[in-house]
């Protein structure tokens, strides 16, 4: 099949970017979206050109690094896949596709469709982690938890960090992303003793990090690649409002 | 060179308690004054730079990744073994032992296989205790499968998001140790090269990614946890990034490559559908567990798979396996399909091909069962296929998954350079010839949180070898030296990419040192790959400059080193004369067609030191004695 893509690209994060169209005659629809870049960059390479920059790496949905918005939308048409695992099948003969890194001003373009998304990190950095040293850890059947909250805790620990949800939303919230991580560890018996200090700092760092606040539309949800709940940032919601009652000013715990 | 594996004195099952006990400790105001840089953030990286911060050291660390969360173990799916033995069926860590060595077809050494299983039952109280949402049964305890391999059900998993969980698990413990200041991560750079100072490896050149900056960081250790080479064959089931270049750079600079033929390709993948792909996945083993392996008895049957019926079928693996059926280990597993396949029997385009069915599960447990304890599997079967497997059944074939083989470390996880320390995939001790399904995890988390941290400090505290300064004469000349390598790449311009290389060398590999290896077919790749080589040198293109993001120089700079790495597999694979686990020579099997070892020969790690641009690599061996096990021939029948 033959289609015509139009890539943002952009030399560095100080220079200025604009749009540049390719025709790709020889895809196939059983080519995922990235591997017909893959071979659209193997030609822009033998011309002599550097290739379209954009980040991949597991190829199969799970690392959370391809990072693309085609046709505007994160991740691409399909519904909880990311664009790694977007495939040809879904475009038609003749299709011209937009491709453009995730906007948002907390994730900087790099290059190209490359953006950075250390925000992320800084935002886990201040709570989202149990502080259990290694080694201090009780015999692993010692506390029983009910499959349900197991069950939920995985549904929001399921999050692959890719940041398509800040991409979709109108604010560049990253409240779906955030609110994953809390109730990941907010829901287990083991994250309870840090979990006021934890939504506290961790929704300061977010709005530090230049993110926007949620106004609930929703479009965090469709695009997520694993299909994470906005049920989780009104759990969120919920933990931030007691804990915010409880203490009085944010816990700052280091 | 005379290579001391410093294994501990004493019975077996004392070894490491003993060890402990014994090893020289680092005072708790002293650790603080030792930099020590880990490599990777992978489950051996995260979790072991994560536990010496937690130490006191202080420590840096490096991944090429925009994020430590993204390492390739992300993408583990099954699960991970543990000798809990919560089911009652008669597990314990002898047991886990011995399935872990008789898997690697008595390959390994003893020593450290024990040591891991010993090791394995606090990986998972450390993991739930941050956090890690492993499944339970109704009853809040947590629930176990089995794996193949193994005849009872130790295998611990998060949906087939493990390697996921646990990785969240070990990234967040680490960022723990950011925000308190003991640890410092530093994505998007990529090691470059090792400096060592007197025989020491007492830092490293590393290039970061984004600006192009080449800059040296000097340590008191150097830990590298960069995982397994496995792409060297192009087609694998690894991440675009997983590469060799850090292991190969510590290999030039005098640390030993063991057994590096060792590769592990996985029966359960998706076949390749085309020549513009870039990877293969797998389809977690966990699935054999209920899927059951066939293909139409006669090669001439071409009917849809559910208009065949049982008596037409040939469930191949149940038939020559009755013991294991389905469960037998991935070599063997893999061969099996093979010989189907070459049998014209194989199902699909192009019949590389074998079915993987869950018709009769689904008919057990109901599809919610299946769905529940594999829906993720299924769905990502489906995007790429577009088949559904509730219906139809999956189709699969063996790919690359797993290097056994990597540097040479003894006991302490220290390679043959001290100060040069290599965890998880990237060393080559605990799995023999041959990985069971869920040893990965437990191994790269043991290495990290339990085996790292006591064995480091051994070293640090009488080393006399001390910190060079950045600008110290090792230091600048390593840089130099990675600085005129990306030069030259740049200024090649020649008419083939990195990938067209890539590619190629791939191709020599899987057909001739792939599931099946004969010696003429390991001299022709062993030509082969030098003239491709040669050629690489003169006739690459990589476009762009040497300061800026420039992904195909990357590339260019891994798939150098892959044409180096193999040849010494081709070489490594000729110089083993017997069957063992993956590596298959067809010039040595049983009369059924299984592995014939060679024990009295062949019972050793080969060691190869590199010996000089164009020189034959030296090869050292190790005898693998054993105390304890005794060498069968591995029967899964």
């Amino acid at each position: 099949m033959k289609v015509t893509v139009c890539v943002w690209r952009q030399k560095n994060a100080r220079s200025e970017g604009r749009f540049v169209e390719y025709t790709v005659n020889d895809a196939s629809p059983d080519m995922s979206f990235l591997e017909m870049l893959d071979v659209l960059n193997e030609r822009l390479i033998r011309g002599g050109d550097e290739p379209i920059h954009f980040d991949s790496d597991c190829r199969e949905g799970i690392c959370g690094m391809c990072s693309c918005v085609i046709n505007g939308k994160a991740h691409g048409p399909e519904r909880k896949v990311t664009t790694c695992q977007t495939y040809m099948r879904s475009f038609k003969d003749g299709d011209t596709l937009t491709v453009e890194p995730f906007r948002a001003k907390a994730f900087p373009v790099v290059k190209d469709l490359v953006v950075d998304r250390s925000a992320f990190d800084r935002i886990i950095q201040t709570g989202g982690f149990i502080s259990v040293n290694t080694g201090s850890a009780p015999e692993a059947n010692t506390v029983p938890i009910s499959k349900y909250h197991s069950d939920l805790a995985m549904d929001a620990a399921a999050c692959i960090g890719c940041g398509a949800c800040v991409a979709a939303c109108k604010n560049a919230s990253a409240s779906l992303f955030v609110a994953a991580k809390v109730a990941h560890l907010n829901l287990l018996p083991q994250g309870k003793p840090e979990k006021d200090p934890r939504v506290l700092d961790m929704v300061e760092a977010m709005t530090a990090e230049g993110f926007g606040a949620c106004s609930v539309t929703g479009s965090c949800e469709a695009v997520c690649p694993k299909g994470i709940p906005t049920s989780f940032i009104s759990r969120m919601n919920n933990d931030f409002l007691t804990a915010a009652l409880k203490l009085r000013a944010h816990s700052k715990r280091v | 060179m005379k290579l001391n594996a410093n294994i501990p004195s004493g019975p077996l099952v004392e070894k490491w308690t003993r060890h402990k006990h014994e090893v020289r400790l680092v005072s708790p105001a002293n650790k603080r004054k030792f930099e020590i840089i880990v490599v990777g953030t992978g489950l051996a990286g995260a979790s072991a730079a994560a536990s010496l911060a937690e130490l006191g050291y202080s420590v840096k660390c490096f991944c090429v990744q925009d994020s430590p969360r993204r390492a390739h173990s992300v993408a583990a799916q099954g699960g991970i073994n543990a000798a809990k033995n919560y089911r009652n069926d008669g597990d314990n860590v002898y047991r886990l032992f011995y399935d872990t060595l008789k898997g690697g077809d008595f390959r390994a050494r003893e020593s450290n296989v024990y040591r891991l299983a010993e090791v394995s039952v606090k990986v998972i109280d450390q993991a739930v205790a941050q956090g890690v949402p492993f499944a339970r049964e109704y009853s809040g305890y947590l629930a176990t499968r089995s794996f193949g391999g193994a005849q009872v059900s130790r295998t611990f998993y998060a949906r087939g998001q493990t390697g996921q969980q646990l990785l969240l698990g070990a990234y967040q413990a680490l960022l723990h140790q950011v925000t308190l200041g003991a640890a410092k991560v530093f994505p998007r750079h990529e090691m470059m090269e090792l400096i060592v100072v007197n025989g020491h490896a007492k830092g490293i050149v590393v290039r970061d990614l984004v600006s192009g900056k080449i800059s040296s960081i000097t340590a008191d250790a150097v830990v590298l946890a960069t995982g397994g080479y496995g792409n060297v064959f192009y087609l694998s089931t690894s991440g675009g990034a997983s590469n060799v270049s850090a292991s190969w750079r510590a290999h030039r600079r005098g640390a030993l490559f063991a057994n590096p033929c060792f590769t592990q390709i996985h029966p359960t993948c998706i076949p390749v559908s085309g020549d513009y792909q870039c990877k293969l996945t797998l389809m977690s083993e966990s699935l054999r567990n209920d899927g059951r392996v066939w293909v139409p008895k006669s090669a001439a049957d071409k009917r849809a798979p559910d208009q065949i019926p049982d008596s037409d079928r040939d469930y191949y693996l149940e038939r020559i396996y009755p013991a294991y059926g389905n469960l037998v280990p991935r070599d063997i597993a893999s061969r099996a399909a093979k010989r189907v396949c070459d049998e014209n029997r194989g199902v699909g385009p192009g019949g590389r091909g074998v079915f993987l069915d869950f018709r009769d599960a689904i008919k057990r447990l109901g599809e919610g069962t299946v769905r529940e304890r594999y829906g993720n599997l299924f769905d990502m079967y489906h995007e790429i296929t577009a088949e559904n497997a509730y219906k139809t059944p999956m189709r699969i074939y063996p790919a690359v998954h797993y290097a056994m083989g990597g540097l040479w470390v003894d006991y302490n996880l220290m390679s043959n350079l001290p100060g040069l320390f290599v965890v998880g995939e990237a060393n080559f001790s605990d799995h023999g010839a041959n990985r069971l399904g869920a040893s990965a995890l437990m191994q790269g988390l043991s290495d990290g949180y339990f085996i790292l941290p006591y064995t480091i400090g051994h070293y640090l505290a009488q080393s006399q070898v001390k910190r060079p300064a950045a600008d110290a004469a090792e230091a600048k000349q390593a840089e130099q030296e990675a600085s005129q390598r990306l030069g030259k790449l740049l200024s090649i311009r020649g008419g083939r990419t990195p990938v067209d290389f890539h590619k190629q060398l791939g191709k020599i590999l899987w057909d001739h040192c792939g599931m099946e290896r004969n010696e003429a077919g390991l001299r022709k790749a062993r030509q082969a790959i030098a003239a491709l080589r040669e050629e690489y040198w003169q006739n690459v293109t990589v476009p762009g400059s040497h300061d800026d993001l420039n992904m195909a120089l990357e590339r260019a700079c891994r798939v150098g080193d892959f044409l180096e790495l193999g040849e010494l597999m081709c070489l490594d694979a000729l110089e083993r004369h017997e069957s063992c686990g993956c590596h298959f020579r067809s010039e040595f099997q049983t009369p059924e067609g299984e592995c014939l070892r060679n024990d009295g020969e062949y019972a050793h790690v080969a060691a190869w030191e590199f010996a000089g641009a164009g020189n034959a690599p030296v090869l050292h061996k190790e005898p693998l004695v054993y105390e304890e096990a005794h060498l069968a021939q591995r029967s899964y029948k």
